[in-house]
C-alpha cells in the first residue's frame, strides 16, 4: 500500500474523471487537473469565485464549477484549455448546478427552489422547468442516462415528472400518494423508481417507468420513519433504513420485505469483530436528545457492495460501529466497532472490500477475509475524514480538511 | 300443727327431709321397723313406748344437749318426771330449730334454683356465642379469601396500568418527536419564506436587474455526434416506444431468471421423485399392501421413463406441471407411510432394549422427515408462485404459443370479415343475376320498341298513305299501336326523369327507325327506367355505401379525437417546456 504526497484541497472538492485518468480538485477559485498515475498537473484554469461545487461531465472532457454566492457556473474544456462558457443566473440566484447524463446540459436549481433551468451547451438554449420540489433528493438521472425523474410540489400535492433527457422531453408526469415527498431514485435497471416519504411518515413507493404504481410498502405508523434508502446494483433489493434502528430489504419480485436486520445493542453471535471478542459484545449506545428535530437515531447509511453480496450499515445512535450483513444467508456478518463516529465509508468498485474512516489518521479496510487498518504516512497528521475509491478500484482518494492524499492499493490483498 | 307446717314444702323438700332424717338413723329406728315416712301426714312414730321411757328420755336428753339446746331432763335421781317447762322449751327450740332449717333449706332451695337457672342461661349463651363463633370464623375464612382475590385483581390491575402509563409515555414521546420535526419544518419554512421576503423587497427596490445570460465561447457539439432533431410528434412516439421497449425487455429477462429457477426446481422435485421411488422400491415389501405401491411403483418408474424424455416440452404444460407435484405428493406420502411402518417396527423389535436409542433413532427419523416435509411444502409454494408469475408473463411471450396467440387477437374480426365478404360475395351475385336479368329485359325491350317502332311506322305509313275513310282495315292494327303508343307514352312519361336515356325517340315521330345501340346500359341507368327497382334491393347498395361512410367518419372521427387527446396531454402538463432562443452579447 503506497501513499502519495499530500496535496491542498477546499471544500472536500476533489473528483476523479469518469474514465479514470484524471483527478481534480478545487484550491480556492482554482481548478487543479491531474493525471491520476503520475499526479502531475496537467491543466489550471481560475473560476471568478470561490468553487462550491465541482463535477466532471459523463464522458470526462468538460468539468463544471458552480459559485453559489455569485450565482456563476462556468465550464471547463480539458481538450480545448481555451474554451470557456459561463453561465450566470443573475438575480435569481443559484443553490444547485449539476451535468446532464449527456454532457452537453447543465441543470440549474435557483434559490428558493423557483425552477430549474436547463442550459444547453451545444445550442444555447434554455428550457425551465417550473415547481421542483426542495426535498433531499429531488432530481435522479436512470443510470443509462435516458431518462430524469424530478419530484414537484404544487398545490400542496407531490408530482413525479419523467423526462426523457435526449430532448428534455415531458414522458410521463403522475401524482404521488405521498404526504410530503423526501426523495426519490431509479433502480440500477432503469425499469422502477423509488419514492419514499418524509421522516413523519413511512411509507416507500414504487412506480414503473411508465408512471403506474407497482407497490407500497409501509412497515409501521406515527413513529419517525424512512431515513435512508438505496437500491442493491443488480436491482433485485431495496433496503431502507429507518429511524426505528432497522432496515427492510424489499425484493423485487413481489416487492414485500424479506428479511429484516436489527442493530440492537448486544450481540450474541458474531463471527468477525474488529477485534475478535468473545459473544456477548456490548456494542456502545449513545441515546440522543429526543426533543431535538432529526434525531440522531436510526440508519443513516445503507451501502450495497458491487456484487449485491454484502449490505453495509450505520446506526446512527451507535455511531462507532458498521454492520456488515451478508445477502445471501440474510444475517449479520460482522461488526466492526470503531474508537470513534465512523465518518465515512464506501465500498470497492470491483471487489467486495469495505474502506471506512473515522476523522483520525488511520484508513480501515475490511473484506471478507480480514481487516487491516492502515495509518496515513503524513508529517503534521492527515485526518481522513472522508474517502472515495477510484473506479478500477486500486486507488482510494482520502480527503482532510484542507488536504487530499491519495492511497494505491497493492494488488495482491493483505490479510490479517 | 307439725302437719300443717310440713304442707307447705313442696314434695321435693319432702325428699330432702326424708333424705336429712334418714342421714342420722337413731339405734331405735334401726330396731324398729318403721317405714320410712314418705306420705305427707306424719304417722306417729313407734318410738317410744311405755317400757323404754327412760331410754327414751335419756337418749332425747342426747340428742336434745348435741343439738345445743338446754337438757330436756335432768338425770337426777329420783323423778322421773320431765320438767315440763323445760319440755315445752326444747320443743319450742326444737321448732324453732327446724323453723330455721327449714327456711335455709327454702333459701337453698331458691339459690340452686337460681344457681341452675344461671347455668341453664351460661349454658345457653355458651351455645349461642359457639355458634357465634363458628360463624365468624367461616365468615372471616370467607373475607381473608376475597381479600385475597382482590389484591391479586389488584396486582393485575396495576400491571395494566403500568403497561398503558407505558403505552401512553410512547405515544408521547412519538407526539413529542413529530411535534419537534413539525416545528423545526415550520422554522425552516418561515426563514426561507423570510430569505424571500427580503429578496423580494431587495428586487423591487433594486432597479438594475440583472439578467441570466449564457457565455460560450463556441457551441460545442453533441455527445454522440447525432444532430439534434426536433420535437415532433414522432419523437415523442419514439420515446414512448423506448419507454416500453426497455420495460419489456426488464420483464424478459425477468421472466426468463425465473423460468431458469423454475426448471431448477423442477429438476430437484425429479431428482426428488425418482430418489423417493428409489428408496420404496428397494425397501422389500413386509405387508400385504405393498404389492399394489409395488405396482404402483413400476408404472411410476415407467412414467418416469417416459417423463424425462419429453422434459423440456412438459415444463410449458400446465397439465404436466400439476402431474409432477401430485406424484410427488404420493410418492411422498407412500413414503411417509412406509418410514412410519419401518418406525413402528423398529420400536416393537426394540421393546427390551433401552429407551435412549429407540428415541434417537425415532428422533432423527421424526426429524428427516420433518426437513423433507418442510422443503417439499417450500418447493411445492414456490412452484405454486412461479407457476402463477408464469401464467402471467409466459401468455404473450411464449415462442410456441406465440404463433397460435398471434392469430387468436385477430381471430374474431377475421371470422367477421369471412362472414361479411361471403354476404358481400352473394349480395354480388345477386347483382350480377339482376344486372343480367335487366339486361336481357333491356335487350327484351329494346327488340320490342323495334317492333313497336316499325309497327307505327308501317302503321303511321298506312294511315299516311290510307287517308281514306276507310281506317276500318286498320283498326286491329291500330289498337295495337294505339296501345304500343300508348305504352311509348308512358314510357315517355318515365323516360321523362332521365336524360341519360339513349332512346330518345319516343318523342320524335320520326319514321325512320333508329339504330338503338345495343350495348347493354348500366344497371343504375336502368333503375329508374324500368322502375322495377326492388325496394330491398336498393336498401343494400345504400346500405353499403353508407357503411362506407360511416367507417370514414369513425376515421375522421378518431382523428380528432386522437388530436383531441394529444392536446389534453400537452395540457396536462402545464408546466411546458417553452424553447426560447436567446443570444449573447
Amino acid at each position: 500500500m503506497n501513499f502519495s504526497e499530500v496535496f491542498k484541497q477546499s471544500n472536500q472538492l476533489c473528483k476523479v474523471s469518469p474514465d479514470g485518468k484524471y483527478l481534480a480538485t478545487c484550491v480556492q477559485y482554482r481548478l487543479v487537473v491531474r493525471d491520476v498515475s503520475t499526479l502531475q498537473i496537467l491543466q489550471l484554469y481560475t473560476c471568478l469565485d470561490q468553487i462550491s461545487h465541482m463535477d466532471w461531465s459523463s464522458d470526462s472532457l468538460f468539468i463544471l464549477c458552480a459559485m453559489y454566492k455569485r450565482g456563476l457556473v462556468q465550464v471547463w474544456s480539458l481538450e480545448q484549455p481555451d474554451w470557456h462558457c459561463k453561465i450566470d443566473e443573475g438575480s435569481i440566484g443559484l443553490v444547485s448546478s449539476r451535468w446532464s447524463p449527456d454532457g452537453r446540459h447543465i441543470l440549474n436549481t435557483t434559490e428558493f427552489h423557483l425552477r430549474v433551468t436547463v442550459w444547453s451547451l451545444c445550442t444555447k438554449a434554455v428550457s425551465y422547468i417550473k415547481y421542483p420540489k426542495a426535498c433531499q433528493k429531488g432530481i435522479d438521472f436512470s443510470r443509462d442516462g435516458c431518462y430524469m425523474a424530478l419530484a414537484e410540489r404544487r398545490d400542496c400535492k407531490d408530482y413525479v415528472s419523467v423526462f426523457v433527457c435526449d430532448d428534455w422531453h415531458l414522458l410521463r408526469h403522475f401524482e404521488t400518494e405521498t404526504q410530503d415527498l423526501a426523495g426519490l431514485e431509479w433502480s440500477p435497471n432503469g425499469c422502477v423508481l423509488a419514492v419514499w416519504d418524509s421522516c413523519l411518515e413511512y411509507k416507500v413507493l414504487l412506480y414503473s417507468l411508465d408512471g403506474r404504481l407497482l407497490s407500497t410498502y409501509s412497515a409501521y405508523e406515527w413513529s419517525l420513519g424512512v431515513k435512508s434508502v438505496t437500491w442493491s446494483p443488480s436491482s433485485q433489493f431495496l433496503a431502507i433504513g429507518s429511524y426505528d434502528e432497522k432496515v427492510r430489504i424489499l425484493n423485487h419480485i413481489t416487492w414485500k420485505k424479506i428479511a429484516q436486520f436489527e442493530h440492537i445493542a448486544t450481540i450474541n453471535n458474531t463471527k468477525a469483530v474488529n477485534e475478535i471478542c468473545p459473544p456477548p459484545v456490548q456494542v456502545p449506545v449513545v441515546k440522543p436528545d429526543p426533543d431535538r428535530a432529526n434525531p440522531k437515531i436510526g440508519v443513516s447509511t445503507l451501502a450495497f457492495s458491487s456484487d449485491s453480496r454484502y449490505l453495509a450499515t450505520k446506526n446512527d445512535n451507535m455511531a462507532s460501529v458498521v454492520w456488515v450483513w451478508d445477502m445471501q444467508k440474510m444475517s449479520l456478518l460482522a461488526v466492526l466497532e470503531q474508537t470513534s463516529a465512523v465518518r465515512c465509508f464506501q465500498w470497492d468498485p470491483r471487489r467486495p472490500r469495505l474502506a471506512l474512516c473515522t476523522g483520525n489518521t488511520k484508513l480501515y479496510l475490511w473484506s471478507p477475509a480480514g481487516c487491516v487498518s492502515v495509518q496515513v504516512p503524513t508529517e503534521g497528521g492527515f485526518q481522513v475524514q472522508s474517502l472515495n475509491w477510484h473506479c478500477c478500484g486500486e486507488t482510494l482518494i482520502l480527503l482532510g480538511k484542507d488536504q487530499l492524499c491519495l492511497c494505491y492499493m497493492d494488488t495482491d490483498q493483505e490479510d490479517k | 300443727m307439725p302437719e300443717s307446717s310440713l304442707d307447705i314444702f313442696p314434695p321435693k323438700v319432702k325428699d330432702i327431709c326424708s333424705s336429712s332424717i334418714e342421714c342420722r338413723p337413731s339405734p331405735l329406728r334401726q330396731s324398729s321397723q318403721s317405714s320410712l315416712p314418705l306420705h305427707r301426714n306424719y304417722m306417729l312414730s313407734t318410738f317410744c313406748t311405755e317400757k323404754n321411757v327412760q331410754e327414751c328420755l335419756s337418749h332425747i336428753s342426747q340428742e336434745v344437749s348435741s343439738l345445743g339446746l338446754p337438757p330436756v331432763w335432768m338425770e337426777s335421781g329420783g323423778s322421773s318426771e320431765m320438767n315440763v317447762v323445760a319440755v315445752l322449751n326444747c320443743i319450742y327450740d326444737l321448732i324453732q330449730l327446724h323453723r330455721r332449717g327449714l327456711r335455709t333449706l327454702e333459701n337453698m332451695e331458691v339459690e340452686q334454683l337460681k344457681s341452675s337457672s344461671n347455668l341453664d342461661y351460661l349454658q345457653l349463651t355458651s351455645t349461642q356465642l359457639k355458634e357465634q363463633l363458628e360463624l365468624s370464623k367461616r365468615e372471616n375464612t370467607g373475607l381473608l379469601e376475597r381479600e385475597r382475590q382482590l389484591q391479586l385483581k389488584v396486582k393485575s390491575l396495576q400491571n395494566c396500568l403500568k403497561n398503558e402509563k407505558e403505552e401512553v409515555q410512547k405515544l408521547q414521546n412519538i407526539i413529542a418527536s413529530r411535534a419537534s420535526q413539525y416545528n423545526h419544518e415550520m422554522k425552516r419554512k418561515e426563514r426561507e419564506f423570510n430569505k424571500l421576503r427580503e429578496r423580494l423587497n431587495q428586487l423591487l427596490v433594486d432597479k438594475k436587474e440583472k439578467k441570466q445570460a449564457i457565455d460560450v465561447l463556441n457551441n460545442i457539439g453533441r455527445a454522440d455526434g447525432k444532430r439534434s432533431l426536433w420535437k415532433t410528434e414522432k419523437t415523442e412516439a419514439k420515446h414512448e416506444g423506448e419507454m416500453y421497449k426497455t420495460l419489456l425487455s426488464d420483464y424478459d429477462i425477468r421472466q426468463r431468471e425465473l423460468l431458469l429457477e423454475n426448471a431448477e426446481l423442477k429438476k430437484v422435485l425429479q431428482q426428488m421423485k425418482k430418489d423417493m421411488v428409489s428408496i420404496l422400491s428397494s425397501k422389500k415389501p413386509t405387508l400385504k399392501d405393498d404389492q399394489h405401491q409395488d405396482d404402483d411403483i413400476q408404472a411410476d418408474l415407467e412414467e418416469e421413463v417416459f417423463d424425462s424424455s419429453k422434459e423440456s416440452v412438459e415444463l410449458y404444460c400446465v397439465h404436466a406441471r400439476e402431474k409432477l407435484t401430485n406424484s410427488i405428493r404420493l410418492q411422498w406420502r407412500r413414503l411417509k407411510s412406509h418410514v412410519e411402518r419401518l418406525d413402528n417396527q423398529a420400536s416393537l423389535a426394540q421393546i427390551g432394549r433401552s429407551k435412549n436409542t429407540d428415541a434417537v433413532s425415532r428422533e432423527t427419523h421424526e426429524e428427516e422427515m420433518d426437513r423433507l416435509k418442510l422443503e417439499i411444502q417450500q418447493c411445492k409454494d414456490f412452484i405454486q408462485t412461479q407457476h402463477q408469475l408464469l401464467q402471467q408473463l409466459s401468455s404473450p411471450y411464449d415462442e410456441e404459443k406465440a404463433s397460435l396467440l398471434s392469430d387468436c387477437y385477430m381471430l374474431q374480426e377475421k371470422e367477421r370479415f369471412r362472414d361479411e365478404w361471403k354476404t358481400l360475395e352473394e349480395q354480388r351475385k345477386i347483382f350480377e343475376r339482376e344486372r343480367r336479368n335487366f339486361t336481357e329485359a333491356a335487350i327484351r325491350l329494346s327488340h320490342e320498341r323495334k317492333a313497336f317502332e316499325d309497327d307505327r311506322a308501317t302503321w303511321l305509313k298506312h294511315q299516311f298513305l290510307n287517308l281514306s275513310p276507310f281506317a276500318d282495315s286498320n283498326k286491329p292494327q291500330m289498337s295495337k299501336s294505339k296501345s304500343a303508343f300508348l305504352i311509348s307514352k308512358t314510357e315517355a312519361s318515365a323516360a321523362s326523369a332521365p336524360e341519360k336515356l339513349i332512346k330518345r325517340p319516343s318523342d320524335t315521330t320520326s319514321p325512320t327507325p333508329r339504330c338503338v345501340p345495343l350495348t347493354s346500359p348500366s344497371t343504375a341507368e336502368l333503375y329508374p327506367t324500368l322502375c322495377l327497382v326492388p325496394e330491398n334491393r336498393s336498401t343494400k347498395p345504400k346500405r353499403l355505401t353508407e357503411h362506407v361512410e360511416e367507417s370514414s367518419n369513425f376515421l375522421n372521427g378518431n382523428v380528432p379525437a386522437q388530436h383531441k387527446h394529444w392536446n389534453d396531454r400537452e395540457d396536462h402538463s402545464s408546466h411546458t417546456l417553452t424553447k426560447e432562443k436567446t443570444s449573447s452579447i
